[in-house]
């Protein structure tokens, strides 16, 4: 009897079910190629397989919890709880015309779609969903986030180009100027992260979380809230669904497209979303850790937790925050978050210097920082923001005049 | 290096998320920026006008409906109140006093809507709508309590009301009124200080109150430039000149203070409806007038304060059983006058924001 068969009440073998198999094989006396391939096509086939599914079952959460949130209902009638929504959406999808309009770039039309769902899949391959279980373990895993992700907004600008409408080329035009602007600020939220744990290895990051017992959201507060809101942008939720924005250019760089086209459309920002997710439950809250209890629970699940959890502020944000303008937006990142961000990335480096040139030891140090960091990055915010953000005085909320006689005249122009 | 650039146009509109209705806007853009503005309107034309001198005057109360869909009741009131000028018809206390009731009522839903959607404008992903759908349905539900019908209401009369509150109608009301205070708190919880509605709005279409007056705009947009003008204490009718309430008064004359005025006319309106639930009178609800009403040879125009603003029915008779003229002076159409000015220089997405803080009904802008 195989081992991971007599002890099958220990849940975390599941997470080691498919290096069983392979090992099962390799004693077998298949060659190592065989089983190097074989991994990377079960690795391959499983991610996809969960991003599809998790799409499905994502398309229908957020549909109900957004239904909750604007006190309705949401999807009920497909299936029990309407579960079956998405998936009857899908099929309506698949089964509508796809047109394709007359004066369009036909190749880049055509393109556009597949190439915004590749890079969005590619980043899923490097985060590791519990220990050993990874498709691809790069050393440059960090790295390889920020520049596969960047790549997808070719493929909309594509798709705004080549549609020859006039709001999808704002879509596409917007799209590109959000991504120059927080590519920058989400690349140096990045860049502290590898500062402390000394590795670009997604894998390292997570063990050093574990080892230290100090994710890295205790150390690097800053940087984790600069880089939610540098990927909300960068994957189109709200608050900055600019390059979608409904309520003043229809659908973007997608208005033209229907059928399954528009559904890679939406797949690629589901799927992308994911991956955002996931890289802020890897690098910042201890991927598949969770004090201790990652001794009695498969990695993975834990991870999956995380990650679900952390795509449900994507969700509630989208339900609750109105829109952002363009040159706001582009406003706050270069004269708000890029100078928060630099002095992010100095501050990691003064610590780590100080941590290994004093060589104190982790347990004294790494709460003497968190402590420091979190007072630093409210005085920051508060800071930064009465100086460099919008809070003058006479942008501020004022109750309007309540006033008994009419013929009165109260206009003050704004100074 | 200066490069060489061209305006281009852009048809926001007839179909569009954010033109409420068939409405069309041709923007002529110099990137983001926009250079020029036309407005493109007729889409919704039902040429009410000229159908209503076919009609009697009775038969003509639904075409009031009709106009601001969205404020049925107070397209109903004022149409009766010029022909009651007219014919000279006098209106029961009780049948005024209804009147203010469903007019308040209306005004409740109609800015209800009109901030859900001028949110929405401004890109919250329907939310607040909701929200103050809810309220809404509360008030069609009363509509349909009092008159069957919640949207399309045809219940003022030339004379009074079509038929009576039915018992029911005022313990709702008063569970309503206690209950909408609250509700309007919520709303400004979760709106008033958004920092991002803030920056979206503040600034942004800014009418100053001498142009407001020159180009003779009224309702919210008039009050949100300064101008403390309000046809219910100015030129009051039903019974308004009985009951207290202020007047809310912006100072920017921006899209943060129209909307600021309309959720603060929100609580104002709870104000007179609480009034209004201890002074309503028993009596007759209608004077009977006869269905083929003939009035005398002259002309009269009434006029009141709807949730858009003055909304005038010019009617002149030549004796007959017909308006020989029926006009309608609608505060949708004259507030969107000053729209090309205002979106002069703003981008596209301020452009949005203002229509939406216009809050056109294109129903009325067309008719």
């Amino acid at each position: 009897m195989s081992p991971f068969l007599a002890e099958w009440w220990d849940l975390r073998d599941l997470g080691n079910l498919v290096g069983a198999i392979l090992e099962w094989i390799s004693e077998r006396g298949a060659p190592d190629w065989v089983t190097y391939v074989l991994s990377g096509i079960v690795g391959i086939v499983a991610v996809l397989l969960w991003a599809i599914l998790s799409q499905l079952a994502f398309i229908w959460i957020e549909r109900r919890v957004l239904g909750r949130m604007q006190v309705r209902l949401g999807p009920n009638r497909v299936g029990p709880w309407g579960i079956l929504q998405p998936l009857a959406d899908a099929l309506k999808v698949l089964a509508k015309e796809m047109v394709t309009p007359r004066n369009a770039d036909r190749v880049l039309y055509w393109l556009a779609p597949i190439l915004v769902v590749v890079p969005a899949i590619l980043v899923l391959a490097v985060f590791p969903f519990s220990p050993g279980m990874v498709v691809a373990d790069l050393n440059v895993g960090v790295l390889y986030i920020v520049a596969v992700t960047s790549t997808a907004t070719i493929a909309v600008f594509m798709a705004g180009w080549s549609s020859s409408n006039k709001y999808s080329l704002f879509g596409a035009m917007r799209s590109v100027a959000m991504l120059i602007s927080y590519e920058v600020v989400q690349v140096l939220a990045l860049l502290a992260v590898p500062v402390f744990t000394g590795s670009m290895r997604l894998g390292d990051v997570v063990a050093w979380q574990d080892n230290y017992n100090a994710w890295l959201v205790f150390l690097q507060p800053l940087g984790l809230l600069a880089f939610i809101i540098a990927s909300a942008v960068e994957v189109n939720r709200s608050p900055s669904d600019i390059a979608e924005a409904e309520s003043e250019i229809v659908a973007g760089y997608h208005t033209e497209y229907g059928g399954i086209r528009w559904g890679m459309f939406q797949l690629a920002e589901y799927v992308a979303g994911f991956a955002v997710a996931a890289t802020i439950v890897t690098l910042w809250l201890g991927g598949w850790t969770l004090w201790g209890l990652e001794e009695w629970v498969p990695g993975w699940l834990i991870f999956l937790a995380k990650l679900y959890g952390t795509f449900f502020l994507f969700i509630w944000m989208r339900g609750t925050l109105p829109r952002i303008r363009i040159d706001q937006l582009m406003g706050f990142a270069w004269k708000f978050l890029l100078p928060l961000m630099l002095l992010n990335v100095l501050l990691a480096g003064l610590e780590k210097v100080v941590w290994t040139e004093t060589g104190a030891s982790a347990g004294l140090v790494l709460p003497a920082f968190a402590v420091l960091n979190f007072a630093l990055t409210a005085a920051l915010i508060v800071g930064w923001g009465a100086i460099a953000g919008g809070l003058s005085p006479r942008m501020r909320a004022k109750r309007p005049l309540l006033v008994r006689e009419v013929g009165g005249i109260y206009y003050q122009p704004l100074p | 290096m200066a490069m060489r650039t061209e305006p281009f146009v852009v048809n926001v509109g007839p179909q569009h998320p954010s033109t409420h209705g068939v409405f069309r806007l041709r923007l002529t853009l110099d990137g983001e920026r926009i250079v020029d503005c036309q407005m493109v309107m007729g889409y919704l034309h039902r040429s009410m006008e000229k159908l209503a001198e076919e009609r009697s005057f009775t038969q003509n109360i639904p075409f009031t409906d009709r106009t601001d869909y969205l404020a049925a009741m107070t397209g109903n009131l004022a149409y009766c109140l010029a022909v009651e000028k007219l014919a000279s018809v006098p209106v029961p206390p009780r049948a005024q006093w209804i009147r203010t009731i469903m007019a308040e009522l209306q005004r409740i839903a109609s800015h209800c809507m009109a901030i859900g959607t001028f949110i929405n404008d401004c890109g919250a992903w329907h939310t607040p709508l909701l929200y103050m759908m809810r309220e809404r349905e509360k008030v069609l539900d009363l509509f349909e309590l009092a008159c069957g019908a919640r949207l399309t209401t045809n219940y003022m009369r030339i004379g009074g009301v079509s038929r009576d509150l039915p018992p029911e109608f005022m313990p709702r009301l008063r569970d309503f009124v206690k209950e909408m205070p609250q509700r309007i708190s919520e709303y400004e919880d979760l709106l008033v200080e958004n920092e991002i509605i803030i920056a979206r709005a503040r600034g942004v279409g800014v009418l100053p109150a001498d142009k407001a007056i020159s180009y003779s705009v009224s309702g919210p947009m008039l009050r949100g430039s300064g101008v403390a003008w309000d046809l219910r204490k100015a030129d009051p009718y039903a019974a308004y000149d009985q009951v207290e309430f202020d007047i809310p008064v912006g100072t920017n004359g921006d899209c943060y203070d129209r909307f600021l005025v309309r959720l603060a006319e929100m609580r104002q309106s709870v104000r007179i409806l609480e009034q209004a639930l201890d002074m309503i009178p028993s009596g007759p609800y209608q004077t009977q007038v006869p269905l083929a009403l003939q009035p005398p040879p002259g002309e009269a125009y009434g006029r009141i304060e709807s949730p858009r603003g003055e909304l005038g029915f010019y009617v002149v008779s030549d004796g007959g059983p017909a308006p020989f003229r029926f006009h309608i002076r609608s505060p949708s159409l004259i507030n969107l006058t000053p729209l090309p000015e205002l979106v002069r220089g703003m981008t596209v997405a301020d452009a949005i924001v203002i229509l939406g803080s216009v809050d056109i009904v294109v129903g009325e802008v067309d008719r």
